[in-house]
């Protein structure tokens, strides 16, 4: 049995709200696959639970009129990896859903969980950083919109406001339109692992040259970061093989990695070089672009 | 819409669902996983408890027909859903084609991943879709094998889908 004091399971994002407001200091829960995880291993203990499994349309991913990719903030990885519109503009989205977890863990398992969670291993987080994706967050007062990099604030924080709820993540037309992109998770295993390193590389290719190119790292540094030096040093070049590992170089830049029991500092700076050529490159040849040496 | 348990306020909570095709109405304590009830309330003890953390599969039933760990999931959140555990596949003793397929592969050894593997088949199997080896071993990879006999599970599993897929076509809908 798990240890909590007390359960609330509001039947629509108002009601969720207000009890939220009222009592902050109640734990969201989502899917549950961190929170009862956590729970199981004896920390929260006694926590109140906020669950926001009963609420409907919370886990719909549409495309709005102006072409943003709207995805609710409970939709599970299964969902995300087989819908249509993921797969139709933004593939590399669904690449990172499925790396996450194994099947059961992403039937149940919701994106928001993963973002709210703060782990700098959250697979979504550095695709959706690439991405250039903003987060839709009310509270009982209103709404705002942030830019996803806005959203870490340290290893598991986020700025979330007390008593506000993340409801959707959204994809701007410009975070996807055109944009080949690949995600390299790697971990020791190909399923039920965590990151040892995570990239995300978008990129829109014309006469193989980068009109842009947007690179998020997972694991790098204490929160998912954005690798701005490579992208300006890309944008405009030719596609070579020579500037693709020119990029890699410098996607170290804003990386902060440390040694962990999973890996050194200096294998984790290692990765960081060698995926992110891998994955420029294959984003590059998905965007219609070519870097053979 | 509060349910209290600290001081015992309200802790208990009717759950409606079907396990098995059949209909249970169960008074059940919030804190309880979908698990604790399965298995020690309703007594489906082909339900294993393996990690209790969601790492190992063996605790692996069918929710609407979708494969999930029961014991990261609170057993309250299955109101009025359709659960099927191990028990639910054969009936009147008549194994389904998915555990025939098991027993043709001696892809069963100790029998700790035994349910969850053939219930993830079986949930691969009833979507009718079409799986390449590699989807194959992808949605079978939330399961822990102890006895590491992987090779026949994937092979059960892929047997059991060809011959779903070759069944299909001699009864075409």
């Amino acid at each position: 049995m798990f240890d909590i004091c007390e359960l609330c399971e509001p039947e629509t994002l108002a009601e969720a709200k207000a009890i939220y407001a009222a009592n902050p200091e109640l734990k969201v829960i989502a899917g549950g696959t961190d929170v009862l995880i956590r729970m199981q291993h004896g920390s929260l203990a006694g926590a109140g639970l906020l669950s926001l499994r009963n609420i409907p349309h919370l886990d719909e991913i549409e495309m709005l009129a102006d072409g943003t990719i709207s995805v609710g903030a409970m939709a599970p990885f299964t969902r995300i990896f087989e819908h249509e519109l993921i797969r139709k503009h933004v593939p590399v989205l669904g690449e990172a859903s499925v790396s996450m977890g194994g099947p059961q863990v992403r039937n149940i398992a919701t994106i928001g969980g993963n973002l709210c969670n703060g782990a700098v291993s959250a697979d979504s987080a550095s695709t959706l950083f690439a991405l250039d994706a903003l987060l839709k967050l009310e509270t009982a007062e209103g709404e705002r919109i942030i830019p996803m990099r806005d959203f870490y604030a340290g290893p598991g924080k986020v700025n979330l406001l007390p008593g506000e709820l993340l409801v959707a993540i959204l994809i701007p037309r410009e975070g996807y339109e055109g944009m080949g992109g690949h995600y390299i998770k790697f971990a020791p295993r190909k399923a039920m692992d965590i990151a040892t390193l995570g990239v995300a590389a978008v990129c829109k290719i014309r006469e193989n040259r980068f009109v842009e190119l947007r690179i998020g790292l997972g694991v790098a540094a204490p929160v998912p970061v954005r690798c701005f030096e490579a992208e300006d040093y890309a944008k405009g070049r030719e596609v070579t093989w020579e500037c693709v590992q020119e990029i890699a170089r410098l996607a170290l830049k804003p990386a902060k990695a440390r040694s962990s029991w999973r890996a050194s500092k200096d294998y984790r700076e290692h990765l960081i070089e060698v995926l992110t050529q891998r994955a420029v490159a294959e984003a590059v040849k998905r965007g219609g672009g070519c870097c053979a040496d | 819409m509060l349910t209290k348990n600290a001081a015992g306020v309200k802790a208990r909570k009717r759950l409606c669902m079907t396990v098995n095709g059949r209909a249970v109405e169960i008074e059940i304590d919030i804190r309880e996983s979908l698990l604790d009830v399965l298995r020690d309330r309703l007594q489906f003890t082909g339900v294993k408890q393996g990690c209790s953390v969601g790492e190992c599969g063996a605790c692996t039933v069918l929710l609407d027909g979708t494969p999930v760990n029961s014991c990261i999931y609170l057993a309250t959140w299955a109101h009025g859903k359709a659960v099927v555990t191990i028990e639910g596949l054969a009936q009147d003793g008549k194994l389904t084609p998915v555990q025939e397929a098991f027993v043709d592969e001696g892809a069963i050894q100790c029998g700790f991943c035994t349910p969850g593997v053939v219930l993830s088949t079986t949930a691969m199997v009833d979507s009718g879709k079409c799986f390449t080896h590699d989807e194959v071993r992808r949605e079978l990879s939330g399961h822990l094998c102890r006895c590491t006999g992987y090779q026949k599970i994937v092979d059960a599993a892929e047997r059991a889908l060809r011959e779903a897929d070759i069944a299909a076509d001699e009864h075409p809908v």
